[in-house]
């Protein structure tokens, strides 16, 4: 146990930098600040990759024993009541591991990345202030030992992202995008506390340890508990699933995710593509024993809705410009399918399949994906747009971009022996074991998928060669070794045995290639290739003439299917003017209105009879003797009766 | 001599002493020294606490002492402190030295303001330490007429309609308060089988059920008008427009803490049948408030009536929490208090710097003071994620006391409200966000803004001042949710 107490400095040592640098942005010479961020990012690299050693090899249990999950660090935070406490611990286990090396690995390419990308930005060290406090939150919230925990650093990753979406602050689109990402992973928050709240009442305890407990008695309570005809269990789990949902940008709260572009591109690759946006599938694989334990419909939810957000997303990503809005839905479509992966698994070995396909694909797909990400940053730093459109025969300026950018392509688009392909195929094999729809579903994504990357691709780096304004030229020595490095990765770390490490109950599986899944896959990823070659490698009116046969179709995708326009219309029309709006009126002119009329009545009323202290004798006088006078009649007829 | 006297002695010599000032220099500067010790006197007070208890003492209240004032109605100068009242007690000094600081620069009868507002921070403290009703409620006035002096000439807009209005419904609540005190005290069992007003005292003989029924809806109505319960809280935006700084931040800060604290500490505390009985009737009515406020706040565009309707919301959680009569919401609801006290006062006194540089307070007017005045935009940033309830800031921990305390409740009545205010939570996001969107971030919109002086030492000691705690307590919250949980022993005993 005390080997591991050394993880607490993973956690601590981004918030020290975040605290140092953050109160010092305005008077610190900016490239410090930066080497100062990507000494503690490294520092904590090394310590991630040196924990993971220990326990997966060093440490690694005898021969068909369970992974350990282990608690070295745990501190008492916060007491609800004598037995509901809030505990702040480090939990080594499998999954958290794997989630350490996935952010360290990427937070530490991009801190690095960003001393080329972000060089003389205004504003560079509060930049690196908000990346410390982005890795320190997202390493409580992977590290977290309970739920509560979870939620605590949610909430902070979500304010990170929030602080750097709105990082040009000065631009309106980015400050919109910043609110809009918060506001909307707020309310998607706000049905994971609920949830937080029932599992907890009726549990008794925050604690992973005890809820989880595969025999399920640290969630009978809830189980046994019926609310409108389902058990509260999966009313508290499908809650707890709409923040993770929001996180991830899951249909339908995914709205906030490709406006979150407006950010750096950087950031984009580490918040929006590889770590944060994982979150609601980490905390789905962490309660993973809970959704399987109940009995309703929590897990099918998942497993649809993370189905119908990749098919949805994959489509709108076949008709953007913008290439990084491309990329953003094609993370959303990847997450969905990490999401269909976990929905679809059973617990324990060969049923397991899915909860390890939908990690190895988490850890896969953080490693292409910010490449893609930084890959396009160097693109964009080049020709200085986002818009593919004034793009093209790239390849030759950016041999060490394009090469990188390759091998993410093939990795995402799933060509053996690339990184993605392994994932994916786990995947789908997981799909078709449980359900020919979804397994359906997974293989029409996979080739749109592989249709939409290289089409980003070939009218990047192929295509007609554009008059640029300066010549593009190839990026910095400190941008291109993160692309390579992150190449490298995506190249080779399909070939982890993942199913030995990773797996639902603790107990090492063999993973082995589904053949026939692996041949269909690759197949129609080709077909989706060579499609793209086609209409994007040299320049032809092909695409717009296909765009123009679907005209409606393609307009509701390229729109977005309006969903954006559905959530402005119920917030602007229902919330501020429907609710917001009449409040405010009611309150200052019936509530306030009632208090001013008391103080107006009383006023009135004193004028009325203040006319009877006139001050003059005579009026006194003959009230007096009136009132004498009408007390005697009344008296002396009372004593006559 | 008692440790707790203290802490109405300084203020009075600090008020002496300014009588004897001459010119605003001295005036602020005495100021400045007299509640720089009775910051330092609350921090003592609170360790001398935590020693005591940590040696093992644990009756309910510590420190106290007893003097007799008027023997024929058994009137005595009782105090003694717990848990509560040494947390309050503690803000109250933080927000009184910020707000000296903030007002700085004040140029008209620098002397005479200083003085008032001393004068209503000593009434806040005598509250909060004593322990005989009679007391409290003098401590209690003592408090409101400064600020009726306060508004009505060093405030700005209208003043005089502010001052009377929020006056005349303070006044409103404590003739309520009045009649509840008398109630109490005409059927109160004193440990000698007289009458009393000691609270402790009253709370060991009991109040027979009926008469509960009567004067616990006057007490808890009559301290709702301070806590902004609605619809009593219409006082609160007007008088706080008209406010000058460091009055809003005293008044939002502190003085609506009495509210709250007296709704715990005599009506609940003192008439806990009553109060279990007629719970559901103000449960709705807080709840209501709760998010009543939060939209009311959404169509402001004047930063402090956007406050004002905040707090509003938050208040009302604070009596939403006392309502559901259990240890944990309890504690959240005075951690909320805590929470509050100290960002709002940060709120007003951030206000206060913007409206001194731009003369406008309207949200729209403002843009883009990110890039002109760091500091303050920053601290505003920070301000507003504590009041949406950012983990890692007070407002969280406070929150999410009072809404875990309120679902131990497991009927349908208490759950249901329990959600409708968690709730609140998002739309407290939205007109936060609005705000910083719009006023601080984006492009600058009026180039006289372009040049706007920084932040001064002053002001930036006021700022930090507040800043601080709220990141201590919502970093590390333990020991103060201990000390605080441990005195709301008391009550269930």
């Amino acid at each position: 146990m005390e080997g591991y107490t050394y993880t607490i400095w993973i956690v601590l040592l981004p918030f020290l930098v975040f605290l140092l640098t953050g109160v010092s942005s305005l008077r610190i010479r900016p490239q410090l600040a930066g080497w100062i961020g990507t000494g503690g990012i490294l520092t904590t690299l090394v310590l991630s990759l040196y924990t993971a050693g220990q326990y997966f090899l060093a440490a690694a249990p005898a021969e068909g024993s369970a992974w350990p999950t282990l608690i070295p660090v745990e501190l008492s935070w916060l007491k609800f009541s004598d037995t509901l406490q809030v505990h702040m611990g480090i939990l080594l286990d499998p999954i958290s591991i794997m989630m350490l090396v996935v952010i360290s690995v990427v937070s530490s390419m991009v801190h690095i990345y960003s001393l080329g990308y972000m060089k003389g930005e205004p504003g560079f060290a509060r930049y690196y202030a908000f990346l410390s406090l982005f890795s320190f939150s997202m390493y409580g919230l992977v590290l977290a030992t309970n739920l509560f925990q979870i939620y605590f650093f949610w909430e902070l990753v979500g304010v990170s992202s929030y602080l750097l979406i709105g990082f040009y602050y000065d631009r309106p689109s980015a400050v919109a995008a910043a609110k809009k990402a918060f506001i909307v992973t707020r309310f998607a928050d706000f049905g994971f506390l609920v949830g937080i709240l029932l599992l907890s009442w009726y549990g008794g305890t925050f604690d992973f340890a005890a809820l989880t407990n595969p025999d399920g008695s640290g969630v009978a309570g809830a189980a046994s508990a019926t609310f409108l005809g389902a058990s509260v269990l999966t009313w508290a789990l499908v809650l707890i699933f709409m923040g993770g949902a929001g996180k991830s940008a899951m249909f339908p709260l995914h709205i906030w995710l490709p406006d979150a572009m407006e950010g750096p591109t950087p950031v984009s690759a580490l918040i929006h593509a590889a770590t944060m946006v994982v979150a609601g599938v980490y905390l789905v694989a962490r309660l993973f024993p809970v959704y399987h334990l109940s009995d309703g419909p929590a897990l099918d939810i998942v497993a649809w809705t993370g189905a119908v957000t990749a098919l949805f997303a994959a489509v709108i990503a076949l008709t953007q410009e913008d290439i990084k809005r491309v990329l953003a839905y094609s993370t959303m479509s990847q997450i969905g399918y990490m999401m269909l992966a976990l929905g679809v698994s059973g617990y324990g070995a060969e049923e397991g399949l899915g909860f390890t396909a939908s990690m190895f694909h988490l850890f896969t797909h953080a490693m292409f994906k910010a490449l893609l990400f930084l890959g396009a940053g160097a693109v964009i730093h080049a020709v200085h747009s986002n818009i593919m459109g004034e793009m093209g025969g790239l390849r030759r300026y950016l041999p060490l971009t394009h090469g990188s950018f390759l091998v993410a392509c093939l990795a995402i688009a799933g060509i053996p022996p690339f990184a993605g392909f392994f994932s994916k195929d786990e995947i789908l094999a997981a799909a078709l074991h449980k359900n020919p729809v979804l397994y359906g579903i997974a293989l029409l994504v996979a080739g749109l998928t592989a249709l939409y990357m290289f089409r980003l691709y070939f009218r990047i780096f192929w295509g007609e060669e554009r008059r640029y304004a300066h010549a593009p030229h190839e990026a910095p020595p400190v941008m291109w070794a993160p692309l390579v490095f992150l190449a490298v990765l995506s190249a080779v770390c399909g070939f982890i045995p993942f199913g030995h490490f990773v797996t639902a109950d603790h107990l090492p599986a063999d993973s082995h290639l589904d053949v026939t899944i692996a041949l269909t896959a690759s197949g129609i990823s080709v077909a989706g290739i060579v499609a793209a070659m086609v209409l994007y490698r040299a320049p032809s009116d092909r695409p717009d003439r296909i765009a123009a046969s679907l005209s409606g179709l393609y307009r509701l995708a390229n729109r977005k299917f309006y969903i954006d326009e559905v959530y402005l219309a119920v917030t602007k029309r229902v919330l501020f003017n429907g609710i917001a709006r009449p409040v405010a009126w009611f309150d200052r002119h019936v509530v306030d209105g009632s208090m001013n009329g008391i103080a107006w009545l009383t006023t009135r009323t004193a004028r009325a009879i203040k006319g009877i202290q006139s001050g003059q004798v005579q009026h006194y006088a003959l009230s007096f003797v009136t009132g004498a006078v009408a007390l005697a009649a009344l008296f002396i007829y009372w004593l006559k009766r | 001599m008692n440790i707790l006297l203290l802490i109405l002695i300084i203020p009075a010599l600090t008020i002496l002493a300014l009588m004897f000032s001459k010119g605003k220099e001295q005036a602020r500067l005495v100021s400045a020294v007299g509640m720089g010790l009775q910051f330092v006197a609350a921090f003592c007070i609170l360790f001398a606490f935590l020693q005591e208890r940590a040696s093992g003492n644990t009756a309910d209240m510590l420190f106290t002492s007893s003097y007799v004032w008027f023997s024929p109605l058994n009137i005595r100068f009782d105090f003694g402190v717990d848990g509560v009242s040494v947390a309050l007690i503690v803000l109250t000094a933080i927000v009184t030295l910020a707000g000296v600081f903030i007002s700085w620069k004040m140029e008209d009868l620098a002397k005479e303001f200083f003085i008032s507002l001393i004068a209503l921070a000593m009434g806040v403290f005598g509250f909060f330490i004593s322990l005989d009703l009679f007391v409290m409620f003098l401590f209690y006035e003592l408090a409101v007429i400064p600020m009726y002096l306060l508004i009505g000439i060093w405030g700005s807009g209208p003043k005089e309609y502010s001052a009377m209005k929020l006056t005349l419904m303070l006044m409103a609540g404590s003739a309520f308060l009045l009649v509840g005190m008398l109630g109490l005290y005409f059927n109160s069992t004193g440990a000698a089988g007289q009458h009393t007003f000691n609270l402790m005292e009253i709370a060991a003989g009991g109040i027979p059920v009926e008469a509960q029924r009567i004067f616990f809806p006057l007490t808890f109505v009559g301290f709702g008008v301070l806590g902004a319960l609605f619809p009593f809280h219409t006082w609160s935006p007007d008088g706080h427009a008209s406010a000058p700084t460091a009055v809003s931040m005293l008044h939002a800060g502190v003085l609506m803490k009495l509210g709250g604290y007296g709704c715990y500490r005599v009506a609940v505390f003192l008439m806990p049948q009553a109060a279990s009985e007629m719970a559901w009737f103000f449960i709705l009515l807080t709840g209501f408030s709760v998010i009543y406020g939060a939209f009311g706040a959404i169509r402001q565009t004047d930063l402090k009536y956007i406050n004002a309707y905040s707090s509003v919301s938050h208040c009302g959680l604070v009596l939403f929490a006392i309502l559901m009569l259990n240890k944990t919401a309890m504690n959240g609801a005075i951690l909320q208090m805590i929470s509050h006290g100290l960002m709002t006062a940060l709120f007003f006194a951030l206000i206060g710097m913007l409206y001194e540089r731009t003369h406008t307070r309207i949200v729209q007017e403002m843009g883009g003071l990110m890039k002109v005045l760091p500091f303050i935009s920053a601290c505003y940033v920070i301000a507003g994620l504590a009041s949406l309830g950012l983990p890692g800031l007070s407002g969280f921990v406070a929150e999410m006391s009072i809404f875990f305390g309120a679902f131990e409740h497991a009927d349908m009545f208490h759950r249901v409200w329990t959600i409708l205010a968690v709730s609140a939570i998002v739309v407290t996001a939205v007109y936060i966000l609005r705000v910083v969107g719009t006023m601080l971030m984006g492009p600058v919109t009026n180039p006289a803004y372009a040049h706007l002086p920084a932040a001064a030492w002053y002001e930036k000691t006021g700022a930090l001042l507040l800043i601080l705690p709220i990141a201590a307590i919502g970093m590390a919250p333990l020991w103060l949710s201990e000390m605080i949980r441990y005195s709301l022993g008391a009550f269930f005993r």
